[in-house]
């Protein structure tokens, strides 16, 4: 962050604002586009990319200078990606189905 | 939380400091920071408890793909779209609020607070009438639930498993039925959070309570910045 930002914190809340803006435009239309298996890559990547902006901007996360606070955030983040993924992998990767 | 009384040191109370600050915190900076950090552990335990859900959703998204595609596409992207867009205007009033009261702003604090308000308001509207949508179109799992001969999107000879559709519709309602409480939380949070600062609890040193039900907000727009691409808009290329 420029020094000159934490005099105009505004100027970055409303930049923000219009990004997530423009991501959620662009998530619309990118749905709507043929991109065979990097659909959900797309969304979920702007989708990611939203999340973050607001966690770090609006949520204040960039500014904070608490170690544990980071700490905190980052661990979470950690046990939703194994919740998510070792899930996945792991029903991914059956050749059957609940009903097969 | 501030009174207007100037602490006076006496036998039992040996420090002067801001009579805001609790005795068992050394600064005010740090106070403000565990509260912060006690926002974000509760918002840890809420991650997990949207994540369990998600991980159902992209479980059963898995295994039946052409359902769930045929499924979401009845659902009105559109109204999605415009609620994903009130919930991001309304945290963009919850920084401005807190701005506001950081820089001793007391009607514009007020205003971006009502606004804020207002937003969540019209989100749970819009929800409204989708719920009221899918009612009409019988798409709400139970008895009278009906999905026949719907197409699965790329591959229109096939019509969709009506079992198979009617779970996602119930993790349709369920995750959107759960956020919707959140932010019916939310809206009570926030109406607390405008009469304190109507009864001017709220001054540039102190607006904890601000910050902490900002986050809270955030939180819930970030919820649905996920749900929104996840339920809306799978498979909906012609």
């Amino acid at each position: 962050m420029h020094d000159h930002a934490k005099s105009s914190p505004l100027k970055t809340y409303f930049t923000v604002w219009g990004a997530l803006l423009v991501g959620t435009y662009l998530t619309y239309k990118a749905a709507l586009i043929d991109l065979g298996p990097f659909n959900p890559v797309v969304a979920l990547g702007i989708a990611t990319t939203k999340a973050l902006l607001v966690a770090l901007f609006f949520m204040h996360l960039k500014n904070a200078s608490e170690r544990l606070l980071k700490l905190v955030v980052a661990s979470t983040s950690f046990f939703l990606m194994i919740l998510l993924f070792l899930t996945l992998t792991d029903y991914m990767s059956r050749p059957w189905t609940i009903t097969s | 939380m501030s009174d207007s009384q100037a602490v006076v040191p006496t036998a039992a109370h040996e420090e002067i400091h801001s009579p805001g600050l609790l005795h068992h915190f050394a600064t005010e900076e740090q106070q403000r920071d565990a509260s912060n950090l006690g926002m974000w552990i509760f918002l840890a335990t809420e991650v997990m408890f949207f994540g369990g859900l998600f991980c159902a959703y992209l479980i059963y998204r898995h295994w039946y793909f052409g359902d769930f595609g045929a499924a979401s596409k009845s659902i009105n992207a559109l109204l999605g779209g415009v609620n994903t867009a009130v919930l991001i205007c309304s945290s963009l009033t919850v920084v401005l609020a807190i701005w506001a009261a950081q820089t001793a702003r007391r009607g514009m604090m007020l205003a971006m607070l009502a606004l804020t308000m207002l937003f969540g308001l019209m989100f749970l509207g819009v929800k409204g009438v989708e719920y009221k949508d899918k009612f009409d179109e019988h798409h709400v799992p139970g008895a009278t639930f009906s999905f026949e001969k719907v197409p699965i999107p790329s591959h229109s000879d096939q019509y969709a498993n009506p079992q198979h559709a009617q779970i996602f519709f119930a993790l349709y309602f369920i995750m959107t039925g759960l956020h919707a409480l959140h932010m019916v939380v939310g809206l009570g949070i926030f109406t607390w959070l405008f009469w304190m600062a109507w009864k001017g609890r709220f001054t540039p040193e102190y607006h904890t309570p601000l910050e902490i039900g900002g986050l809270y907000w955030h939180f819930v727009d970030i919820v649905w910045i996920y749900l929104f691409p996840l339920l809306y808009l799978i498979d909906r290329h012609p």
